[in-house]
């Protein structure tokens, strides 16, 4: 061995590397940002800030705007004057305002590209491997599906993206998380993540990047990825990358903001020399057995309370810590459960299927499968909201909707909806939801509204009995 | 940004885990357009009833702690959503400093472009000025940012850590925007780079013909 052989990387540290600028000070570094998404939540303030300081957006060609907390999921056609509670619209229309005055690229509400924001990077080529990509939102590390360092920041930082295409950050610690072997029938992502999260708890990421390595992630669909790699956040994670492969460069092959003919073989090229380097140290490690993996619920308020389906909500008194076993009491007396309750015996008032961790097309035909040919029980209502207008549309073309019309189940438009509802969509006096979602967290979907994460089919089968239940039961 | 050099205040206890940004600032109130002034809805579920009146049982409800300036927090504070209400309400509220054995990443940097120091102390010493916090009216606690210490109640000193960059900016006051310019000319030799080593990734958000 000679000096000059380089240390094996992680794909984390090829990306980290190849965008440092300069460095800030120590420990700390001014980092190139390839692609900056926003939406109209975050970004007033930034806006603002660039005004006051009379700076300029440095690369509008390298940022994407949309709206989509704020939208309601019905009457689209009306556009953001269709939007009824004055606030949300005052929100669209002041990025609209933002984006025209600064020339920022923007999908319009009525726009078939319009769509979740996390949902619409990867829909639309923009989200790539070997990229890092900001936006003023948590989930952004869903990006990280694609190869790319996908990471949410604050205001400030979208401030500072929008006037410099740069952050300052201090690089992340590499964790692997490591899960192996097929699948059991009826068990999704979405499970394998609440159990990933349930394992190494909400905090069990902090100062890390993901990478989520094995034959289970290798041989997941792209949508599947997504998921994963979408709740790294509620693991406490900054970001989680699956290494690109050839079923990512078949998935951004021609999308519309994909690289074309000499550019795409360039890109290719680049993209294959990404995988962690054989011998690549972490500095934390997880290992999972995907045979160990049942369909997960929630039962508490964040989203390590989590358990299989087959389970019971936990007893408090059986825990030692103090301010653990305080934690859990608060969060079964906010949910109202009683400890030791069979899982499948919690009936729900509410379903929601959408968010941009479960809103994808396989989502949704997941979902469609366990509704077809059954009635969303009675006193239930449920929501299936796609997360973009194209998914929307090959829904249809699928004729995915009518399944859910036909069985009981409301077809929306695409955005944000019940997930933290601030548009219309949320949950009345309390009730409890089986919801796809990302967080359930206390008041998220309304106040005191009892969340229960789970996935497109769990939720579905939630919606066709009125309880929690094993959708390995309905077949 | 306000420069944060020493503080000297009445410290809080909020001995909850995993205090979620959410908690701190409902998704609700994200409609506004602002940064100032969100304090009216600072821990909303925790800290009025249904019917709009202040919870008594919650800690800056009462008396010495209404003009709180230090939090004591539990593991992982400010996990969850990216959102840096949460920074600007407990800022506006009059908070300036949080000390936990951990924060949640996005908050901890949120926390520092706003003049709020965030400080992680090892779980036994959190614990202690947890107990210091509780005495009321006597929970005065100063932090001095430049020797890194933490002066107890009692007068007993704690040393914390703290990353050079991010101290020297909090101790001037310091915009991260003008720092970053003056290094304009570097990022504009890294783009060069950039655009000959991936040129697919420039021009790409514009509309294609």
């Amino acid at each position: 061995m000679t000096e000059a052989m380089a240390q094996p990387r992680t794909l984390f540290d090829k990306i980290w590397e190849s965008h440092v600028i300069a460095p800030q000070g120590e420990g700390t570094y001014l980092i190139y940002i390839d692609l900056h998404l926003i939406h109209e939540v975050t970004t007033p303030q930034a806006f603002e800030g660039l005004k006051l300081a009379g700076r300029k957006v440095r690369r509008p060609d390298a940022t994407m705007a949309v709206a989509d907390h704020n939208i309601p999921t019905t009457n689209r056609a009306a556009g953001v004057a269709g939007i009824a509670n004055h606030e949300s619209k005052l929100q669209v229309d002041v990025l609209e305002r933002n984006v025209r005055e600064f020339g920022v690229p923007y999908f319009a509400i009525d726009s078939i590209d319009q769509g979740i924001v996390h949902i619409i990077g990867p829909e639309q080529g923009l989200s790539q491997p070997g990229m890092t990509i900001v936006c003023g939102d948590s989930h952004t590390a869903t990006h990280g599906a694609m190869g790319a360092l996908a990471f949410g920041i604050g205001t400030s930082e979208v401030e500072h993206v929008l006037a410099t295409q740069t952050l300052i950050q201090a690089p992340a610690k590499n964790m692997l998380i490591e899960v192996n072997g097929a699948l059991g029938a009826g068990v999704s992502p979405k499970d394998v993540i609440l159990a990933i999260i349930a394992k190494i708890g909400t905090a069990g990421g902090t100062g890390h990047v993901f990478e989520y390595a094995g034959s289970t992630f290798r041989d997941m669909s792209m949508e599947g990825r997504m998921t994963v790699c979408n709740m790294s956040i509620e693991a406490g994670a900054r970001a989680g990358l699956v290494a690109p492969d050839e079923k990512t460069i078949a998935y951004v092959m021609g999308r519309p903001f994909a690289p074309k003919g000499a550019a795409w073989e360039q890109a290719v090229a680049y993209w294959r020399t990404l995988p962690s380097d054989p011998g690549a140290k972490y500095d934390k490690e997880a290992h999972l057995d995907a045979a160990d993996i049942a369909p997960h619920v929630t039962w508490g308020t964040n989203p390590e309370q989590a358990a299989p389906i087959t389970g019971r909500v936990p007893d408090p008194a059986r825990i030692d810590d103090p301010l653990r076993r305080a934690a859990v009491e608060r969060a079964l007396q906010y949910m109202q459960l009683k400890p030791n309750t069979l899982l499948t015996e919690v009936p729900v008032q509410r379903v929601f299927i959408g968010s941009c961790t479960n809103s994808r097309i396989e989502d949704l035909r997941a979902a469609a499968a366990i509704a077809k040919g059954r009635k969303v029980a009675d006193g239930v209502t449920a929501l299936v909201v796609p997360g973009s207008g194209h998914v929307k549309h090959q829904a249809e073309e699928e004729g995915l909707d009518r399944v859910f019309l036909e069985a009981g189940f409301q077809w929306r438009d695409a955005g944000c909806s019940m997930c933290m509802s601030m548009n219309d969509d949320k949950a009345m006096n309390g009730e409890r939801i089986a919801s796809t979602s990302n967080r359930n967290f206390e008041g998220r979907q309304g106040k005191n509204a009892k969340t229960h994460l789970m996935g497109p089919a769990m939720a579905a089968a939630a919606a066709v009995t009125g309880h929690l239940a094993d959708v390995r039961q309905l077949g | 940004m306000e420069k944060f050099t020493q503080l000297t205040g009445v410290a809080a206890p909020l001995p909850i885990i995993n205090l979620d940004t959410d908690k701190i600032f409902p998704a609700i109130y994200l409609k506004t357009i602002k940064r100032t002034g969100l304090s009216q809805w600072l821990f909303q579920e925790i800290r009025f009833r249904a019917d709009g009146s202040e919870n008594p049982d919650f800690v800056l409800n009462q008396a010495p702690y209404r003009n709180a300036k230090i939090l004591i927090g539990a593991d992982n504070f400010g996990c969850g959503s990216s959102r840096e209400h949460a920074p600007w309400a407990l800022l506006d509220f009059g908070i300036r400093c949080i000390i936990a054995p951990s924060f949640a990443d996005i908050f901890y940097n949120n926390c520092f472009k706003n003049g709020v120091l965030p400080i992680a102390l090892h779980k036994e010493i959190v614990d202690e000025l947890m107990e210091d916090a509780r005495k009321g009216a006597n929970a005065v606690m100063t932090i001095d940012l430049e020797t890194q210490t933490i002066t107890r109640p009692d007068g007993d000193k704690v040393h914390f850590e703290l990353d050079a960059f991010r101290k020297h900016c909090l101790l001037n006051g310091l915009d991260d925007i003008g720092l970053t310019e003056q290094k304009s000319a570097e990022i504009g030799v890294y783009e060069e780079k950039a655009r000959l080593a991936r040129p697919w990734q420039f021009g790409m958000t514009q509309p294609r013909t």
